[in-house]
Parts: C-alpha cells; structure tokens; sequence
C-alpha cells in the first residue's frame, strides 16, 4: 500500500504537469457524498426520516465548512497549522449570545425580519470580532515562529488556552444558553419530511460563503495570488508579491469565517460553554485532513462527508458518533493517504 | 555507580544538580517531614506525572513528534486497574492483570496510531491523535456499564495497601506506616525505576537515532534509518511507559474517572510541564511536574492574596481570580516557547557553559 502511494503521487504530479493548462477535473469526491447519502437510505428505512436526516446533515456540514475553511487555507499559504483556529469559534459563539441579549433582552420576536437582522447583526458582529482577534494573534503568537512545525503547534495551543481563560474572564467560566429565536424556532414540512427553520437559515448562509469564497479564490486577482501562494509560495514572492501581506488578510479572514461559524455552531448547540470551540475544533481537523490539508474543496467536501455521516450514525447507533467520523477519515486515508483533493506540492 | 544509574546523563550545572537531589529527597521523605493528607496526596501527584511527562518528553522532546492521545494511554491504564478490581475483586492478580491488559492495549493502539497517521506526514500524527483521543474520552464515558460512566469507578485495593492497615501502632518519626504509606512508597520506587529506564532508554544508540530524527528526519532516513519505524517504536514505548503511569495514578487514587485521566486538561498540563521544565532532557519532566502540580496546589492560594488585594479593580480582581490560575501559566507557556525554547533545565545547563 505504501509503495503504491508514493508511486501513484509522483506519477499524479507529472502527469498533471503534462496535462496543462487543462487539468481534468476529479468528479469521485463528489460521488462519494451521494454514495454515502443513497447507503443511509435504506439503513435509516423511513424517507422522511432520512431526508430530514441528510437536510441536517447538509446543514452540519455547511456550518463545520464555513468554520473549517480558514483553518486550511492558513494551512495552505503558509503551511501553519493553527491550534489556536477554536479561540474564534467560540468567541464568535459568545458574540453571538451578548448581541442576542442586546437585542432581544428577555422576549424575541415572532415576526421573521426583525429576527433574521438581529441573527445578521450578530453573525457581522462574530465576523469582526474574529477578524480583528485574528490580526492580533497572528502578530503576537504566530508570526515569532513561521517555519518551525512543532513550535507552531505548542505556540498556537498555548494561544488556545490562553484565548479560552480570557473568554472566561469576559464571559464567566458557566456555561450560557443560546436559545434560538422564537420566529426561528420549529421547523416546515416538505413533503412528509421535517426540516428545521434554523437549519435552512445556516445552508443559505453557508451558500452564501461558500459562493463568496469560491467567486474571490477563482475570479479575482486576490484569489489568484492566494492560490498561486498555495501552490508555491516563493515563485509568487519572487514575482514581487508580499505574501505576508496576503498571508495576514486570509488568517483574517480564516478568523473571521471561523467566528461566523462559531455563531452558526452556538445557535445549532443552542448553549455555549468555554470549551466549545476545543470540541468543534476536533472535528474541523477530521475534516481537513479527509479533505486535503490545504484544499478548499476537499474542506467543503469532507464537511459535508462528516455532517452526513454523523447525524446517519447519530440516528442509529448514536454511541458510535464521534467514532464514525474517525472511521470515515481513517477509510479515506486508506483510499487516498493525501486527503480526497491533495495539494500537489506537499 | 551514580553516573551508571543515570546512563551517563549528568545533570551537568550544580544548580541543577541541587535541585534535583533536593526534590527526590523531599519526596523521598515526604511522609516524615511533610505531614498531613495533602501533602502526601501532592507528593503522589508529582510522583505519578514526573513518569507521565518523561514519557511524552520521550515523544516531544527527543523524536519531535506531538502527540496528543498521550493522556489516552494514561486512562487505558488507570482504567486498567479500576475495571479488573472491581470485576475480579481487590487482590494482587487483578492487579496484575488489569496492568498487563491496559499495556497490550496501550501497545496495539499506539502502534495502529502510529503506522496509520507517522508515515503520511508528522503534523498529521499530531491532528490524529487529537482526533483518537476526543473520540476515546467520549467513548469512555458512554460505555457506563464498564467504565462507570462519567462518575467513574470507585474500587478497592489490595489489603496490603488499604489506608485501614496499620503496620506499626505507633506512629513512627511522626508518620503513620500503614497501607497508605506502603503505597506511597511503592508509587515512589517504581517510579523512580521507571524514570531511570526512560533515561536508560534516550541515551542509547536508539535514543540517539531518536534525536537524529528530531533534528533532521530527511538526513536520518538518507542515512539509513527508517523514520517511520523508529517514530513508530517510540510512540509505542511512550505510551506503555504513560499506561504505567495511569496505573500508578489509580493505585493512589483507588479511583478512576474521565476528568482524572482522560480530560484535555492533563493534556495541557502534562505539554506545559514538559516544555517549561525542558523538552529532550527528561529531568525537565521532574522538575515541571514539580512547578506544575505546587502552582495547581498552592499558587491559587496565593492568588487569592492577590485577588483579596485587587478586588475593587473590576478587570484586574477577575484576572488575578484564583480560577484563572491556568491564564498565567498559559501565558508562561508560550513565553517559554518563545524565549526559552529548552525550559528550566536548558537554561540551567546553557548558564554554565557562559
């Protein structure tokens, strides 16, 4: 099996180098999340069951993209794995409990606009917050230590504790309620199939990012140069391009998605406790590493192969929920030991 | 017959060297001169993670690899020992099995681990294990039938070491000898074996390839070492070394639970113990445990002085709260990344050579 891979990357590597300017594109990835979606059906049985089951899955996984996809594009430009990435979730978790008491106080509203603002309001403010969090802790914990992998790690962890002891300090250490709105509140019936109105908010936010990302990584100079950087990051600086620049704005704008995320991720737990974002943090590395450390596909599609997979197993064997997302990325490592869309150059 | 004993790795700075003698004296002799349930439930603390943290410095410091299931083989281990005593009932065999069981399992687990995430990439193996660890924490937890479930296992030990056995009726120089004290005793000897074979270990032409990983894994595998093979023995052997440690830990505790072994927080303590104390020296281990678990036991009184002395001051009272003890080790932690990489005990030694 070993040998095969290091044979098969090599060969994958020149001939995707013949093979420019046109690169085929690699359609199995996707496959697999239908795969999996149509083996659920009949182990769940019910169809609407399941289709709640998958709508809630698609929901997981927009949420733990929209909060992964940072994490590997840091990892990308700059080879730096952040530990640190769950200071921002669960700070975008507390922002988004401070400006619901702001806004709501006691009672939230029945009407739909007036909450859909204050859920807006909040996820901007969880943006901002993480973003300008993000430039700090760039500056101070990861800029000293670029190029040394294992100082990286031990740095951003004791950034990690760091940033969760000062949460408590804003915050208190006791764990603090997120209910959801009233007008969001219940779910809508299409067909016989349940789905959650809070559920539909979190895919049409995360379609939102996931289009922005895509539209900025693909049509804009930005993104050309930031995929140019993931690709060989001393070509672009030799072309006369500051990637440091470039590298702050995406940890960021990483910081920021993962504060977003954190938002989304609190309203879905519907509580906050200070150790959140060490718990979803977990799961955003499973699913980078099943999706190719460094690729923003392979992020998208690992997240919804893990959301999927864990409301499936949560519904019928839930002791086994966390294992399952294991066993997934373990089944994955075995088929391709670089992730589902592996970065060519590492 | 000293220089044998620690395999040739001398402290090398006086300073150090008095440090040292000093902290294996006083534990050697806590039960005489420190009296009392606390400081002897500390001392066995220090005692237990000074085998936990030389067995991750083992991992960090000398292949350079993080590992973050390390705690995980501490619970195999502590679990070991509280599932076989209370199925089999307290006696010196269940003991013996239960230790024997959690290292296979240790050994088996820690080998998977390491096949699967040391030949892809070393920062996968980092992810992984985190990954590994969460899922077993959670596991753990779940299976209440066997493991006790979040309220973990409470179990009797062995007669010999029951607190209730007293040896000698009369206190002896000021300590009790009973069970208790056997156990200390017992925790401490197989301690100190265990630190000296991890020394013994790290300073063979093993532990050297070790290093040479560490420094430069492209040049070691030119030379003709397997890297992966060699991450892979060291991963394996940590880990039995943490199980033993768990054992350990159960013995005095006569407990075991998720929160006591299998939380992140050890994790935390047990990488800020080894990188403030020294990463790659092993005695840092012996040293960090000590700063770590008297900060843990002692400095949060001493906040509370602090806290008492500020509490008009609305943000200061909060920060210097006695629960915020671990903000300032976290802050300690990262300064000593950054400014004294090789921790307490490089320091020391670096000093001489000036």
């Amino acid at each position: 099996m070993s040998d095969a891979t290091t044979v098969t990357a090599s060969t994958a590597a020149s001939t995707r180098a013949e093979a420019l300017p046109r690169t085929r594109f690699d359609f199995v990835p996707l496959i697999s999340i239908v795969v999996l979606a149509l083996a659920a059906w009949p182990a769940v049985g019910s169809s609407s069951t399941w289709l709640t089951l998958t709508f809630a899955g698609l929901a997981m996984g927009m949420i733990v993209f929209i909060a992964a996809s940072g994490l590997t594009l840091v990892f990308g430009l700059m080879d730096v794995l952040n530990f640190g990435h769950s200071v921002f979730i669960a700070l975008g978790a507390y922002i988004t409990t401070s400006v619901f008491v702001a806004v709501f106080g006691d009672a939230s509203p029945a009407t739909l606009a007036p909450t859909l603002a204050a859920v807006l309001l909040a996820m901007l403010a969880a943006m901002l917050l993480g973003g300008v969090v993000g430039l700090g802790f760039e500056r101070v914990i990861v800029r000293p230590v670029y190029g040394q992998h294992l100082k990286q790690i031990l740095v951003t962890i004791g950034g990690a504790i760091i940033g969760e002891e000062l949460i408590k300090v804003a915050w208190g250490p006791a764990q603090i309620p997120l209910p959801l709105p009233e007008a969001l509140r219940g779910s809508v019936l299409i067909g016989d199939a349940a789905v959650e109105k809070f559920r539909l908010v979190a895919v049409v936010v995360g379609l939102v990012v996931l289009s922005a990302l895509l539209y900025t990584l693909n049509r804009t100079k930005i993104g050309l140069l930031i995929r140019a950087g993931v690709q060989d990051r001393e070509m672009v600086e030799s072309m006369g391009y500051r990637i440091r620049r470039l590298f702050v704005g995406v940890f960021a704008a990483g910081s920021a998605l993962a504060g977003l995320g954190g938002s989304l991720w609190g309203m879905n737990q519907q509580i906050v406790v200070p150790q959140i974002g060490g718990q979803v943090n977990v799961l955003l590395f499973i699913v980078i590493i099943i999706g190719g450390l460094g690729s923003t596909l392979g992020c998208l599609v690992g997240a919804l192969l893990v959301g999927l997979m864990t409301n499936y197993v949560g519904f019928l064997a839930p002791k086994f929920t966390m294992f399952s997302s294991i066993g997934l990325m373990v089944a994955v490592l075995v088929w391709r030991p670089q992730g589902l869309y592996p970065v060519v150059n590492r | 017959m000293i220089d044998r004993l620690l395999s040739h790795d001398r402290p090398r700075n006086r300073w150090l060297a008095i440090v040292l003698v000093a902290i294996v004296v006083a534990l050697a002799l806590t039960p005489f001169i420190f009296p009392g349930t606390k400081a002897l439930n500390v001392a066995a603390k220090i005692v237990v993670f000074v085998v936990l943290a030389a067995s991750f410095d083992l991992l960090l410091g000398y292949t350079g690899i993080v590992s973050f299931a390390h705690t995980m083989f501490f619970g195999i281990g502590a679990y070991g020992i509280a599932i076989a005593s209370t199925r089999l009932g307290s006696t010196w065999g269940a003991l013996a099995l239960g230790a024997v069981g959690a290292l296979l399992l240790s050994a088996l687990l820690s080998f998977l681990i390491g096949l699967f995430s040391l030949r892809v990439k070393a920062i996968f193996f980092a992810m992984i294990t985190l990954a590994v660890a969460s899922a077993f924490a959670t596991l753990a937890s779940q299976l209440s039938d066997f493991t006790g479930g979040e309220d973990g296992l409470t179990f009797k030990v062995p007669e010999a070491l029951q607190p209730g056995t007293a040896y000698v009726s009369e206190p002896f120089l000021g300590a009790s000898i009973d069970g208790r004290f056997v156990t200390y005793y017992l925790l401490f000897a197989v301690a100190l074996l265990l630190v000296l074979a991890l020394l013994r270990i790290v300073n063979s032409p093993f532990g050297r390839v070790l290093q040479a990983i560490r420094e430069n894994d492209f040049r070691a595998e030119a030379i003709g070492y397997r890297t992966v093979v060699y991450r892979t023995i060291a991963s394996v052997v940590s880990a039995l070394f943490a199980t033993l440690a768990g054992v350990l830990l159960a013995l005095w505790l006569r407990y075991n639970g998720p929160d006591t072994t299998l939380s992140f927080e050890i994790m935390l303590d047990v990488l800020l113990i080894v990188v403030i104390g020294g990463m790659g020296t092993i005695y840092g281990a012996v040293v960090g445990s000590v700063l770590l678990v008297l900060a843990q036991n002692y400095l949060q009184d001493l906040m509370k002085l602090g806290a008492s002395a500020v509490q008009d001051v609305p943000v200061l009272s909060q920060i210097v709260s006695p629960d915020r003890w671990l903000l300032w080790l976290g802050i300690l932690f990262v300064l000593s990344v950054y400014y004294f990489p090789s921790g307490v005990v490089g320091r020391l030694r670096a000093m001489r050579r000036r």
